[in-house]
């Protein structure tokens, strides 16, 4: 009997898993061409020429909690035995980080801004499953969203 | 109350530094949205209800910031920082701090802003007018800005924030 409700956790989880995953890249890579206009920089400081014709700025941020399935739970359970390439976490990190930046840029639009300055990413584990392992990740990303009214560099 | 992370805000100038500011709450998630998370945890995907929570709290945390920043009569809360730590089991910190400044618009009318035009009409000049590769002189000309500016405050060269990482 506990065979077969693990059993069906297993199945349940790859199957939904499996379709939820691929759902969500589709809708980041639309989401992804869609804003891609929206400059985002990791450097510290914009240029003088940005910055004499910047009108406004705002702190905007995106924030995604995302957890991995039993399936692949119970995968990097193995893997985790023999060493190697966590694959399946290494997905689950990446969907997050993408999702977490589209929604900051989200938020920039909603401010009127074309250029996002300071990307800072944090991730935190926020839940650890049975045996230390890890549930679900929380990603958070921020930056300043400037308002640049004439842009003279070329994207 | 502007708000950014980084060392100035774009299109004003710092007049004044007022030291550092925080905000932060400790937040439980609640039994309803564990049951939730923990079905959710078989199938994957996002969940919905622990990112509301996350993002109000630190709506809150930067909410008690602003406050703290206004009471001690700033305008600018810049080089926001966020910080995340875990201190019980279910039970999460976040953290807000940043430095609260004055700022004022700058205005582009005589030679009184010497110090500040200066550095911008040098990069002016400069060939290279792209985004993705800012020059090495912007940093230092912030940072002449700003003490050029503070020196009239005794304590400032205690409160600058010079941690660049």
């Amino acid at each position: 009997m506990d065979l077969f409700i693990t059993l069906m956790l297993f199945v349940c989880g790859y199957v939904f898993g499996r379709t939820a995953e691929s759902r969500h890249y589709k809708s980041i890579f639309k989401r992804e061409a869609q804003y891609n206009n929206l400059l985002t920089f990791a450097s510290k400081m914009p240029n003088n020429d940005v910055l004499n014709n910047t009108q406004e700025a705002h702190l905007v941020y995106g924030s995604v909690v995302i957890s991995v399935d039993y399936f692949k739970r119970f995968i990097a359970g193995l893997r985790n035995f023999f060493g190697g390439n966590l694959t399946t976490y290494e997905t689950l990190l990446d969907r997050g980080r993408r999702e977490a930046i589209l929604r900051m840029k989200e938020d920039a639009l909603h401010h009127g801004a074309n250029m996002i300055f300071n990307v800072k990413l944090e991730t935190a584990s926020i839940s650890k499953g049975k045996g230390d392992s890890i549930g679900s990740i929380e990603v958070y990303a921020y930056g300043t969203a400037l308002n640049v009214a004439n842009q003279t560099h070329q994207s | 109350m502007i708000l950014t992370n980084i060392e100035n805000v774009p299109g004003k100038r710092i007049v004044k530094h007022l030291g550092l500011v925080q905000g932060s709450t400790v937040r439980a998630k609640n039994v309803g949205r564990d049951i939730f998370a923990s079905i959710k945890n078989i199938f994957g995907g996002e969940l919905k209800g622990y990112t509301e929570l996350m993002s109000e709290s630190r709506k809150e945390a930067s909410k008690r910031m602003k406050k703290q920043a206004s009471k001690v009569g700033a305008n600018a809360v810049v080089n926001v920082r966020f910080a995340t730590s875990s201190i019980a089991q279910g039970a999460a910190e976040l953290f807000v701090y940043g430095t609260a400044v004055v700022v004022e618009d700058i205005v582009y009318d005589g030679t009184e802003h010497t110090v500040i035009d200066a550095p911008l009409a040098q990069s002016g000049a400069q060939p290279s007018g792209s985004v993705e590769a800012p020059t090495a002189t912007t940093p230092s000309a912030a940072i002449d800005m700003r003490t050029s500016h503070t020196s009239a405050d005794p304590d400032a060269a205690y409160r600058k924030p010079e941690h660049s990482e």
